[in-house]
């Protein structure tokens, strides 16, 4: 199901996000998702998420779908030139997958291939304008497809923390032009930076989903202020999972904190995107915490 | 060896909102410039009085023998909202960086051609793609001063105003976003979506 139906609803929209594992065998990572996921709106499938290599996000997203889940197939220009990323499209369209979000994606140096070559044939904002132009039942190279058209929920991602906010705006802007229909943030940590940012993105009147990262401990948070683009946590956070290890070590803090990040900016977003890193399982907790 | 030849006459004419001082670069020995195309286009634009003078010198990219130059020429330079320069991207970025809050664009387009490189410093990289990005980028090359060659907006791994790739490395886009700020061009950053023709990078003829 597209999930640019759930916002035409007026649906505060919940999804979260599976990283497919370094291997093809995933039942369990099919059931965890069954088991936590089957009651929010759709599951984003990563795509050789940091640049780690990994099983390919359309498989999963294709494996999800079978067992009954909703998934966003993300795809990023990293990996493919633009014929590649094209007919990995039609296949998602062949599978009945319906969303997909569009990233740029992070260069091959981060991660676990340093060696291989980047491509950023296009990127995120050609990639949408790529998508639309399937739409239109022909190709990028003017030729036309064989066929009713695919369509697509077309997604797009943006850091409102990010310390070069204008730029990500000005970026925005670009992907609203290209075809962008929802947005999901990078991580936000600090709602008064989110809302000081929807403010201003408000005027391209296209849905955001909130992005929250559940905090597990100081070390995880600190790291991520320091190294990760476009997160930044505030000391009041660290303070509170530092105040009382036993309740962080439980990740009942961390929690919390997800809950009261999404109950703050709730009124000022159409939805949420909680990227649980592994705590799938608490996903339920939060969103029922957060009133959701 | 690289080539250059002139973009589109009536694109270029569109960057000009009054007049333009115009540079020429006659350059290396490695560099094919179609000096007898330039020269009629710069007529043209002369007789539409559009032009507030020429500077036509060899090699633009020494970066202090164009700072003297420009220095003889200020007064034709600041009558003028725009600097056109004739040359290959190291000459426009060359140009730009002498000029930053001159609104400075590039006439011509750069192919390669296969065999020895031109004679360039190492400051400023030009790719060669056969569709310079300049005009739209403040003077500041998305090819060579993005890691990853994006054409179309910053992407969103810049931490502190580094490059993912090179915490020594500034982001690419976020100079260009300050240096279109600096000369009134932040328009440039609503143009149509950009996609690169590889078709250009083998297409000297």
């Amino acid at each position: 199901m597209k999930i640019t139906d759930r916002f035409s609803k007026g649906e505060f929209v919940v999804t979260a996000e599976v990283g497919p594992p370094k291997g093809f065998h995933v039942d369990e990572l099919v059931a965890e998702a069954r088991e936590y996921l089957s009651d929010i709106a759709a599951v984003n499938v990563t795509d050789n998420q940091s640049s780690v290599m990994r099983l390919s996000s359309l498989g999963f997203c294709k494996a999800l779908k079978d067992a009954g889940l909703n998934p966003i197939f993300q795809l990023t220009c990293r990996d493919r030139n633009r014929m590649a990323l094209e007919s990995d499209l039609l296949a998602a369209a062949l599978f009945g997958i319906d969303n997909v979000l569009c990233l740029t994606g992070d260069h091959t140096k981060l991660g676990d291939h340093p060696g291989a070559k980047p491509v950023f044939d296009l990127d995120s904002v050609s990639l949408l304008h790529t998508v639309c132009e399937l739409e239109k039942g022909r190709d990028l190279g003017g030729n036309e497809l064989v066929g009713e058209p695919p369509v697509f929920a077309k997604g797009a991602v943006v850091s409102p923390c990010s310390d070069s906010v204008d730029a990500q705006l000005a970026k925005m802007e670009r992907k609203v032009m290209a075809g962008a229909e929802f947005f999901q943030t990078q991580a936000v940590f600090d709602p008064e930076r989110f809302i000081s940012f929807m403010e201003k993105a408000k005027q391209f009147n296209v849905p955001v989903q909130v992005g929250v990262i559940i905090p597990k401990n100081v070390g995880m948070v600190r790291y991520m202020s320091q190294n990760v683009a476009g997160i930044v946590v505030p000391d009041s956070v660290i303070d509170e999972l530092r105040a009382d290890k036993e309740k962080t070590k439980a990740g009942i803090t961390g929690v919390e904190i997800a809950a009261r990040i999404i109950r703050e900016c709730r009124p000022y977003c159409q939805g949420v995107h909680i990227m649980a890193l592994g705590w799938e399982a608490r996903v339920p907790e939060i969103l029922r915490l957060a009133g959701i | 060896m690289l080539v250059t030849k002139l973009k589109d006459k009536d694109t270029v004419r569109s960057l000009i909102a009054g007049k333009a001082f115009i540079i020429n670069c006659h350059g290396c020995k490695e560099v094919g410039f179609p000096e007898k195309e330039a020269d009629e286009f710069q007529k043209e634009l002369a007789a539409e009085g559009k032009v507030t003078g020429v500077l036509t010198m060899d090699y633009i990219c020494n970066p202090d023998n164009i700072a003297l130059n420009l220095g003889l020429r200020k007064n034709e330079i600041d009558e003028a909202d725009c600097v056109l320069v004739f040359s290959c991207g190291v000459g426009v970025q060359t140009v730009s960086s002498q000029l930053e809050d001159k609104r400075v664009y590039a006439a011509c387009d750069t192919y390669a051609v296969p065999g020895g490189q031109g004679v360039t410093p190492l400051e400023f990289d030009c790719r060669q793609c056969g569709e310079c990005y300049l005009n739209l980028t403040g003077g500041i090359c998305p090819l060579t001063a993005c890691s990853k060659g994006l054409v179309n907006g910053q992407c969103g791994g810049a931490k502190d105003g580094k490059c993912e790739v090179d915490p020594d490395m500034e982001c690419g886009w976020e100079r260009i976003q300050r240096r279109l700020a600096m000369v009134g061009r932040l328009d440039a950053l609503r143009s149509p979506v950009q996609i690169r023709d590889y078709n250009n990078e083998v297409k000297a003829e």
